[in-house]
């Protein structure tokens, strides 16, 4: 072809020209006034498949879904005013996990902008402290270039939401396009090599360790599959023990012999003892939230720090480090084994031993374990059914929030990256059903389960309908314990057992439910029938709503209480109904 | 199994170390809702601004100047330029109290009145700060002084029982000695 022809075309044909030209295919949206025109051009065409969500979080979280597990960027499309601000949840979450995102956003007219027009809102204003970055449209000239300069943002670095504003006179406005071919930020350059004297550094001190820990968090799993190839080489180098973070598990496998579980505030018992007692901490893409540090000033007080961060932000931000380096997981990760090669080390035998010996005394407390029924179906047990009927399929997890979440981390297995989507920032309940939506999209043959709470699950709901337009067969797992749980618990430990507000009077049928939406439901309550009623459930190729009725008021342990540091844990046999509303001090119970 | 430690899982260390004043120098594209998300960012994290300035400095670029005065531990100050690096139309951010003997100077407008003694008091301390008279009325002045933001404190100070009436501050510029610009 020669010379470009700068071409010209209305700028509701110019967003789904630019959509094609990268790469997108599936976006999650829902129209109104303000992006009429947009849907009149997504009407005529037929290389961008469109999902009909029931609320505009629903599509957030959709994208989000698929986004992660595709390490792909999700696409938005939602109206102005009202779709906006209902989108804002879904922005926020996908800002706190460092999700790709792109969303569009109809705005009223740009000669209207300000003087409180029918469905005007400051989308701008009200988006800017919750996405990476954001943009309003006022010349459709503009409007390509800003389209593929919002794909970069939000793939390019930490990950993040981006919004793209654009008034309805832009849409209908004629204007140039231009590709997306070149076009990078011209100062937003993140920094993915890391710096070769602090990493020649890094690995000197992984080689002299007595008592080394990986603790991996979300950014392996962002920096894409061949980070997660990259950890587990590293771990088969060095072999030193791992955990992790919620947002991390399955970057290293959880049947790998290096694991010690999740750690934090609901982590293993010996991944927090050896968080604790460890003298080398290598911190691969995370952030040392409080979830996981508990009592910051006492954590992990006798180790050497080495953290990797593509967010230079995320570095001395909480914990002041020995060693930081910035960079991209999977660039950092492969020097380090060329490193840890290179120099032929070889990590303290005789000390890495005993720090085995130690963690495997640690392991032996079986902090996970809990008291089996054979009357009623315990959380834990159906969790761990799920994991076993499953494990052999093409398996993908969302959760929503709350205890079950917490037990999803502990007791269903992810042995590769990508397979767990879930709110940990945020900690949105409300997230996984619509979540699943999304990833199914992403992967129509795959076994796609949100593992949610009887509470969570009534926040999107409605996104059933979704999925039976769209015919979408993910599976609704509920662990139904009629409580909000995880509030219930701490009730129960922080304040004398006062349940206030977190009994559900007034809960759905959701057998019948299910049925209204034209989905499938089921039910169970027997541990004996768990096992059929699970496969049940796989084997059907509709949506099902899985009402799996489990024991009301289990409590989730290990748990680490409140200002407490990570050898002080609460473990599940120690706790009695006796002792439970002291379990927590004084002073701990104010400060949550 | 209670606990003798307090606190909590947010836990808040008792802050023990000692803040500081920092003057950062913050390149930005002028384009719009740039202020606003340098200040959301101070106000949205809880970091401090004691003074801002702002102005276009290249033209043709679209290129503007910040200057933030702030103030916080050295692990804060830290964050702040970290942070403020983060957003995407900030081009680069100099900590010119780290650099070292950076040149700061604020513009003040001071009006006085007054009759008498004090009306001749007031000029007399002017001139000795190198104010100027922009403004005069039989019974007033407005003084125009630029200088340190100690300096202008200690005119303000002197003017309060000569007749102050009210004192409008720019907020200072500031900039790094020798021939090197700041990288934008
Ligand atoms: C949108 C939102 N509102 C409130 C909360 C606070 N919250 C955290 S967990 C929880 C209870 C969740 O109950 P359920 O979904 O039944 O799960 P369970 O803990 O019982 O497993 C609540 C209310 C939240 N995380 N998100």
């Amino acid at each position: 072809m020669s010379e470009a022809q700068a071409e010209r075309m209305t700028g509701a044909e110019i967003i789904l020209r630019a959509l094609v030209d990268q790469g997108v295919e599936d976006i999650f949206g829902y129209p109104g006034g303000a992006v009429i025109p947009i849907y009149d051009e997504l009407y005529q065409q037929n290389k961008i498949r469109h999902y009909l969500v029931r609320h505009e979080q629903g599509a957030t979280h959709a994208a989000e879904g698929y986004a992660r597990s595709t390490g792909k960027p999700g696409v938005v499309l939602v109206t102005s005013g009202p779709g906006a601000t209902n989108a804002v949840t879904g922005l926020t979450d996908a800002l706190l996990d460092s999700i790709p995102m792109v969303c569009f956003t109809g705005q009223v007219p740009t000669t209207l902008i300000g003087n409180d027009a029918f469905q005007e809102c400051d989308t701008v204003g009200i988006t800017r402290p919750c996405t990476k970055h954001n943009y309003l449209v006022k010349h459709v000239d503009d409007l390509a270039r800003t389209i593929h300069e919002a794909f970069y943002v939000a793939t390019h670095g930490r990950p993040g939401p981006v919004v793209i504003d654009v008034p309805k006179d832009v849409q209908f406005g004629t204007g140039e396009y231009v590709g997306p071919e070149n076009i990078e930020h011209k100062t937003y350059k993140p920094q993915v090599e890391g710096d070769m004297v602090a990493i020649e550094a890094a690995v000197e001190l992984m080689a002299k360790a007595k008592k080394p820990i990986f603790y991996t968090g979300g950014g392996v799993i962002n920096s894409g599959p061949e980070a997660s190839a990259a950890l587990r080489e590293l771990v088969e180098l060095t072999d030193f023990p791992i955990t992790s973070t919620l947002m991390g598990l399955g970057a290293y496998p959880a049947q790998g012999k290096n694991w010690l579980g999740m750690l934090g505030m609901h982590g293993t018992y010996e991944a927090n003892l050896a968080m604790y007692d460890c003298d080398v901490m290598i911190c691969i893409g995370a952030r040392f939230d409080d979830r996981i540090t508990g009592r910051l000033d006492a954590f992990s007080p006798g180790s050497k720090k080495i953290h990797v961060d593509i967010d230079p932000s995320s570095i001395n931000k909480i914990v002041a480090v020995d060693i930081p380096i910035v960079g991209d997981c999977n660039n950092v990760l492969n020097a380090m084994i060329a490193e840890w090669k290179k120099r032929k080390y070889k990590a303290d035998q005789q000390a890495l031993a005993n720090w085995k010996a130690q963690i495997d005394v640690w392991r032996a407390r079986d902090c996970l374990a809990y008291k089996p029924n054979n009357d009623v179906i315990m959380p834990q047990y159906a969790l761990q059914r799920l994991y076993e009927l499953t494990k052999d399929r093409d398996t993908y997890i969302t959760t929503e929030v709350g205890q079950h979440q917490m037990w999803a981390a502990q007791f269903y297995k992810f042995d590769k990256p990508n397979r767990l989507m879930t709110s940990g920032g945020l900690g949105t309940m409300g997230y996984g059903l619509p979540a699943a939506m999304g990833v199914q999209v992403a992967h129509p043959d795959a076994l796609v389960i949100d593992i949610a709470g009887d509470a969570s699950v009534m926040m999107t709901i409605q996104e059933m309908a979704m999925s039976i337009q769209h015919k979408l067969p993910v599976k609704i797992f509920i662990l139904n314990n009629m409580y909000m749980g995880m509030v219930r618990q701490w009730q129960q430990l922080l304040h004398d057992n006062r349940l206030s507000e977190t009994y559900h009077d007034g809960m759905p049928d959701f057998v019948s439910l299910a049925e209204a939406f034209g989905a499938v439901g089921m039910r169970c309550s027997d541990p004996g029938e768990l096992d059929d009623a699970i496969i049940k459930m796989i084997e059907t190729d509709a949506p099902v709503i899985f009402d799996c009725r489990v024991v009301n008021v289990e409590n989730c342990f290990p748990m680490i209480p409140s200002g407490e540091p990570h050898n002080k844990m609460l473990l599940g046999d120690e706790v009695t109904d006796e002792n439970i509303g002291s379990a927590i001090d004084e002073e701990g119970k104010v400060l949550v | 199994m209670t606990s003798q430690q307090p606190a909590s899982a947010y836990f808040i260390a008792e802050n023990e170390e000692k803040s500081e004043r920092h003057t950062l120098s913050v390149v930005v594209d002028n384009e719009p809702g740039v202020l606003a998300r340098v200040i959301g960012l101070f106000s949205g994290r809880g970091y401090n601004i004691e003074q801002l300035t702002v102005s276009e400095t290249m033209q043709a670029r679209h290129i503007s100047r910040i200057t933030i005065v702030t103030s916080g531990t050295a692990m804060v100050v830290g964050q702040i330029k970290a942070q403020l690096e983060r957003l995407i139309p900030v081009h680069s951010v100099l900590d010119l109290t780290v650099e070292g003997d950076a040149i700061e100077r604020e513009l003040a407008l001071v009006k006085v009145a007054g009759k008498g003694e004090n009306r001749v008091e007031a000029l007399r301390m002017a001139d000795a700060f190198r104010a100027r008279v922009v403004d005069a009325s039989n019974n007033s002045f407005v003084f125009e002084l630029t200088g340190k933001t100690r300096k202008v404190d200690q005119f303000v100070a002197l003017m309060k029982p000569l007749g102050l009436i009210e004192v409008v501050r720019t907020g200072i510029a500031a900039i790094s000695r020798g021939p090197e610009a700041m990288r934008v």
